[in-house]
This record gives structure tokens, C-alpha cells and sequence, in this order.
């Protein structure tokens, strides 16, 4: 209860409160401009954040994140095309619904999806925080090497039909962190005698360049977009309490959200797949999904809004991120001079609680603001692409410029902004090099420390955390080649019957 | 940009473009080079076993690309032979496109500590707009635009961005606001 009393006051500073209402407002706005997204602004607005106090630094990024998907919704559905990249699967029965004059009933049905998603999650770790409290200690260097490795393997083998490119792209990041002089005997690995590679390079230009720049750039690069606001008819917040009408959907799309968002490396994608799934299987009218289906869009929408706050528990207790965005506020943690692992929950309990409870405070402040403010936030979907893509190149600058005031970094992030506009143009994926860079860092770090006490091979799993881990990764390997394996045999065997 | 997946399936597993076999074969040539360079640029400590070398993790790095690298390229030339989309050419020209967007972020960033924040985000903006063919109404909103972000960033949020030379020929009073707020 102490720990408690003392979160609430964390969350109850004046300052604390007004960084989650901007964060939170200003992520929706992100959120619904389609080409924007919350990598982009957390991306830009890391260093601005350097200067505040770390709690509302954390809270203010923290409010962007949670409460982006909120507003990507909105052109998902009105405009059929996502604000964020994980609002994709919104457009499939919410276009529908908007073509049938149904726009508000979605907007409503969206955002209640939303909202319940992310308050189930929160609740949940709410409940897990003891728990976590409990186990996060049994973790040391080995366990915590294991468990960067099953997130690396995770990432790779998420991306179905993409894990040679997955894999290699994770390596690359690997690789870009062992670039510059190596902490422990001071030796110089892949400088090329270059005096700028010495400290090796940023994370921050690289997620700048690879999010931010990039996205400029295929924004300047595409057509124009942008320039028709339409028109929303009744009332948003009376659909709203509809999807509770769809509780047995909710909560299904919801418990997949917690569960993919806390397991490293799947996130948003899968969540929804396995939530959509299900609910067209389990519908009377299977045959409704995609063409305008209530189910659908609380399927997709519950699990999406679920994931941040779960992807926070790998992240807060083994300081471990799953996804670019929670790769991005472990860097902003680190800035704060907050060290997220096993020593957060003992020492700084209050801190996770408070952390919750804001991820709670921002899922209602978003909902209140939506449920007002959805019309003039249309106005938002009027910007032009090129436009937009020029802002952002101007944003980008001063979040690269910023950190050393160094031309170089400007260079680095735009030939990261270069490989961010193939990668993205091509469907690649950008998240493995992040998470290369980031656990990269970690795997070194961890294997390093855990030498002393590896006499043979057996050491590394000779405790039963990390012999649960070591099974997950050979479980998860098994059954990805499995999935391989049936595959190749499905297509011989179609190509033998044509 | 073709970021609406046709079927739910390409949510997670994306549609292959032929031009992927561009970026097969530029990552594989990468990882190769990085390989050959390895034993420079790293450093061999004598009498450490293999877990204490500093260039063990660069080349686990370097296999790891080179492997799934290497699996990726025949993937790609398998995929390309068997079907495939799109237009491979048209694919790297449109990544060229960007290049000149490049040029243009690397010139505002030169510019920047001589002509000063505010003046180059300005100039920036405003030519940027015109030569994305704005004219009117959105090209005098580009500079307004470029204000804004500097007073937001600068002014109100102080991100470190140090004054340009031209400040030095301003009066003292206004050359301090300038270097401190613009």
C-alpha cells in the first residue's frame, strides 16, 4: 500500500499530469496523421526530453506511445488508410462500415475496443507486479543473456516468409553496436581509423534515420495525398459502450495482446492475426468479416491498444525491449538515468506502479479527448504528404543536431534514412536492426559478466530460469523449422497435383 | 508506398518484391567485405580464451549476415524465378529519388552554423516547398512553419543548437537573444 501511495504521488505532480495530458493528446493527433506515427515523434522528441525531469520526460514519450493507436484508427477507418502501421487491419471492416454510412458507429466501436484493451492490460500487470516483483531477482547475467537471445531468435523468426532478411538485418545491428572502442580492454573493432567512429554510433541517429528520415523521404518521394477532410455524421461517444456487446471479442483480443506484447519480438501483428482469427471462427457470420464486421474491428483494435502496456514487462523487469518502440524508450530510460531490470522492481517499485498507473491515466485522457475532439481532429488528415514529409525532415534535423551537434550524425542518420526508404518500400523489416543494436549491447555485456562462472557448457543452464528460457528458445526454433517444413511440403505437394 | 496489405495473411507476411534481390545482393557484398576486414579491424588479444577476444561478438555479427545473408540471396533468385512482383528498376529509381531529398537535409544541416537556426530552417523550408511545386497559400505557410519549429525546439524546449557566424554581425543585445532563442 505504501508503494502505492507513493506511485500516486509521482503521478499527481502538476508536472508529471500536464506531461501525460500532452503526451497523451499529442499522441492521438500523431497517431491520426497517416505517414507519422509514434517512432517518428518519440524518435524527435528523445532529445528535446533531455533537459526535463526524468519522470515527466518518460511520461511525456510514454503518453505518445500508448495513446498513438488510438488516433491511428481514425483515417483507418474513414479513409482506409492507417495512421500507424498496426491500424492496417482496421481498415478491413472499418472502411466498410464508413462505406455503409456506419462512421461513427466504428470510430465509437474502435475506440471502446481501444480502450478496453489497454486497461486490460495495465490491469494486468497491476497483478503481475508482485509476481514480477518475485521473479524478476532470479534473473542474473546468464538468464538475462538467455532471455536477449530469445528475443533475438523471436524477431527473427516472427517475420514469417522474411527471416533471412529478418535474420540478417538483426545481425547488422549486432554489428553496428560492436562499431567503435569496446568498453572493456579498450580496443578499437571497425573504426577504420576514423576519429568520428571511435564512440561508435548513436542509437538515437540510427532509430532517427531509420524512422524519422526515412519516412520524410517516402513521404517526398510519394504522391500527394492528403486534402479531403470528411465529413463525420452523429454522435462517436453513444457507439462506444457497444463493444460490450462484444465482451467474449474484447477480451479474447485483449488477452492476446498481453500475451504477444510481453513475449519479445512478436508485438502488434501476430496479437491481432490470432485475435482476428479467432473471432471470425468463433462468429455466426464469418462471412461478414472484412466487409464491414463489428467483431472484426474490436478484434483488431483491442489487441493493438493492448500490446504497449505489456511490452513494458520485459522491458521494466530484465530491461529488455521487444519492439523499435520499446528499443526507443529503454534509450530514453537510460537518458533518465533510469536502469530498467531486476533492480528496478526491488529497489524502485514505486516507479513501475507509477509507470501503470500513468499507462492507465493516458488510456482514459485519450478516450475523453476522442470522444469530444474527434471532429476538429479531422482537420489533420487535410496535410499533404509532401508537405508532411518536409515537416518531418525539419523535426528530424533538430533530434539528430541536437544530440552532438555533429554534421557527421546528420550524415549517418540520412544514409540510415536511405535504408529505411528500401526497407520500407520493399515490406522489410527495420525493427530487427534496432533490436540488434539493443540486445546486441546487452547479449555482449551479459555473456561477458557471466564468464567467470562458465566452467563448461552446462553452466550457462544449470539454474532453472534459465533452463525454462533455453527450452523456450529450442521450443521456439522446433517449431518455426516445423512450420518450415510443412510449408515446403504443402507447395511440393501442390505442385505436384498441378 | 504499399503499406495496405491486399489479405489478412500480409500482415504478417509481407508480398516479395523482385527488387529485393538489389538489397540481397548490396547486404551479402557488405557482410563479405566486413569479413575480409576483420582480422584488421579488430584486435587479437594472445593468451585470451575466445570469449574474452574484443572481436568475438563483430564476428558473430559477421557470420550471423553472412548466413542468413547468403540464404537470402538464393531465397530472393528462387522467389524472382518462381513469380515475383513489381518492377525492379523502377524500384531502385524511385530509392535514387530519395537521394535527392538527401542532398537537400545535408545542405540545410551545412548551412545551419553559418546562416544561424532560424534563418536556415526558413530558407530551408521555403525552397523545399517551392520545389515540391507549392505555390500560393502553402508555400508562405513553409517558412511560418519553419518558425514555429525553431521557437517550439529552440525557444520553449532549449535543444542544444548553437548560434550561426551570421549572429556575430548582429547588435550585442540581439545578437545574445539570437544565439540563446534562435
Amino acid at each position: 500500500m505504501d508503494v502505492f501511495v507513493a506511485a500516486l504521488d509521482i503521478i499527481t505532480r502538476w508536472d508529471v499530469i500536464l506531461a501525460l495530458l500532452i503526451g497523451s493528446v499529442g499522441g492521438v493527433m500523431i497517431g491520426a496523421i497517416p505517414g507519422v506515427g509514434p517512432a517518428v515523434a518519440i524518435a524527435i522528441l528523445l532529445p528535446a526530453t533531455f533537459g526535463m525531469d526524468p519522470v515527466v520526460g518518460l511520461t511525456l514519450l510514454l503518453g505518445i506511445y500508448g495513446s498513438s493507436l488510438y488516433g491511428g484508427a481514425i483515417p483507418a477507418i474513414l479513409v482506409n488508410t492507417p495512421g500507424t502501421a498496426v491500424n492496417a487491419l482496421t481498415t478491413y471492416d472499418g472502411y466498410p462500415m464508413t462505406q455503409a454510412g456506419q462512421a461513427p458507429r466504428a470510430l465509437g466501436l474502435a475506440f471502446g475496443a481501444s480502450f478496453v484493451g489497454g486497461m486490460f492490460s495495465v490491469a494486468c500487470l497491476v497483478l503481475m507486479a508482485p509476481v514480477l516483483a518475485k521473479v524478476a531477482p532470479m534473473f542474473g547475467s546468464r538468464e538475462i543473456f538467455l532471455a536477449a537471445l530469445l528475443g533475438c531468435v523471436m524477431v527473427v523468426v516472427a517475420h514469417r516468409g522474411q527471416a533471412l532478411a529478418a535474420g540478417a538485418l538483426l545481425f547488422f545491428g549486432i554489428f553496428i553496436h560492436t562499431i567503435g572502442m569496446e568498453a572493456n580492454r579498450y580496443t578499437m573493432r571497425f573504426t577504420f581509423d576514423q576519429p568520428w567512429l571511435t564512440q561508435g554510433i548513436d542509437l538515437i541517429v540510427v532509430v532517427l534515420g531509420l524512422f524519422a528520415v526515412s519516412q520524410a523521404f517516402v513521404l517526398l518521394t510519394g504522391p500527394e495525398g492528403g486534402g479531403k477532410v470528411p465529413k463525420l455524421e452523429g454522435s462517436v461517444a453513444r457507439s462506444f459502450l457497444e463493444v460490450f456487446r462484444h465482451k467474449r471479442v474484447a477480451a479474447a483480443g485483449s488477452a492476446s495482446g498481453t500475451v504477444m506484447g510481453i513475449i519479445p519480438g512478436v508485438g502488434e501483428f501476430v496479437s491481432q492475426f490470432l485475435s482476428y482469427t479467432y473471432a471470425r471462427s468463433s462468429s455466426k457470420t464469418p462471412e461478414k468479416f472484412g466487409k464491414g464486421a463489428p467483431e472484426g474491428l474490436v478484434a483488431s483494435e483491442s489487441a493493438n491498444n493492448s500490446v504497449p502496456p505489456a511490452a513494458m514487462v520485459p522491458l521494466l523487469a530484465l530491461g529488455i525491449p521487444g519492439e523499435e518502440l520499446t528499443a526507443m524508450m529503454l534509450t530514453v530510460f537510460y537518458v533518465h538515468n533510469v536502469i530498467p531490470g531486476p533492480a528496478l522492481f526491488q529497489n524502485n517499485m514505486e516507479f513501475v506502479i507509477a509507470i501503470y498507473l500513468s499507462l492507465a491515466l493516458l488510456n482514459i485522457l485519450a478516450l475523453i479527448f476522442l470522444l469530444g475532439a474527434t471532429r476538429p481532429l479531422l482537420g489533420v488528415l487535410a496535410i499533404p504528404n509532401r508537405f508532411l514529409g518536409m515537416v518531418i525532415l525539419t523535426l528530424s534535423f533538430v533530434g539528430i543536431y541536437s544530440l552532438r551537434n555533429s554534421a557527421i550524425d546528420c550524415m549517418v542518420a540520412g544514409a540510415f534514412g536511405v535504408l529505411g526508404v528500401m526497407l520500407k518500400r520493399l515490406n522489410l523489416p527495420t525493427v530487427p536492426i534496432i533490436l540488434g543494436i539493443v540486445l546486441g549491447g546487452i547479449m555482449e555485456e551479459k555473456f561477458r559478466t557471466s564468464l567467470p562462472r562458465i566452467r563448461s557448457l552446462w553452466n550457462w543452464i544449470d539454474r532453472p530460469v534459465a533452463q525454462i528460457i533455453f527450452a523456450l528458445i529450442c521450443l521456439v526454433v522446433l517449431l518455426h523449422l516445423w512450420a518450415l517444413w510443412r510449408e515446403w511440403k504443402g507447395r511440393r505437394h501442390g505442385s505436384g497435383q498441378h | 508506398m504499399r503499406d495496405q496489405p491486399q489479405k489478412l495473411s500480409e500482415l504478417i507476411r509481407p508480398r516479395h518484391h523482385r527488387a529485393e534481390i538489389v538489397f540481397a545482393v548490396v547486404s551479402f557484398m557488405v557482410a563479405l567485405f566486413l569479413a575480409t576486414q576483420w582480422s584488421s579491424q579488430t584486435t587479437w588479444l594472445e593468451g585470451q580464451r575466445l570469449g574474452r577476444q574484443p572481436g568475438l561478438w563483430p564476428l558473430i555479427a559477421i557470420i550471423g549476415m553472412l548466413a542468413f545473408g547468403t540464404g537470402e540471396l538464393i531465397a530472393c533468385i528462387l522467389r524472382n524465378r518462381r513469380a515475383g512482383g513489381g518492377d525492379a528498376m523502377a524500384e531502385v529509381a524511385h530509392w535514387l529519388r530519395a537521394g535527392e531529398f538527401l542532398g537537400w537535409f545535408l545542405a540545410y544541416v551545412f548551412i545551419v552554423p553559418w546562416l544561424g537556426y532560424l534563418p536556415s530552417t526558413m530558407l530551408f523550408c521555403t525552397l523545399l516547398a517551392f520545389r515540391l511545386g507549392y505555390r500560393g497559400r502553402m508555400l508562405a505557410l513553409a517558412p511560418v512553419m519553419g518558425a514555429l519549429v525553431v521557437v517550439l525546439f529552440k525557444g520553449l524546449l532549449s535543444v542544444r543548437i548553437p548560434g550561426g557566424a551570421l549572429y556575430e554581425f548582429l547588435p550585442r543585445a540581439l545578437r545574445n537573444f539570437f544565439v540563446l532563442y534562435l
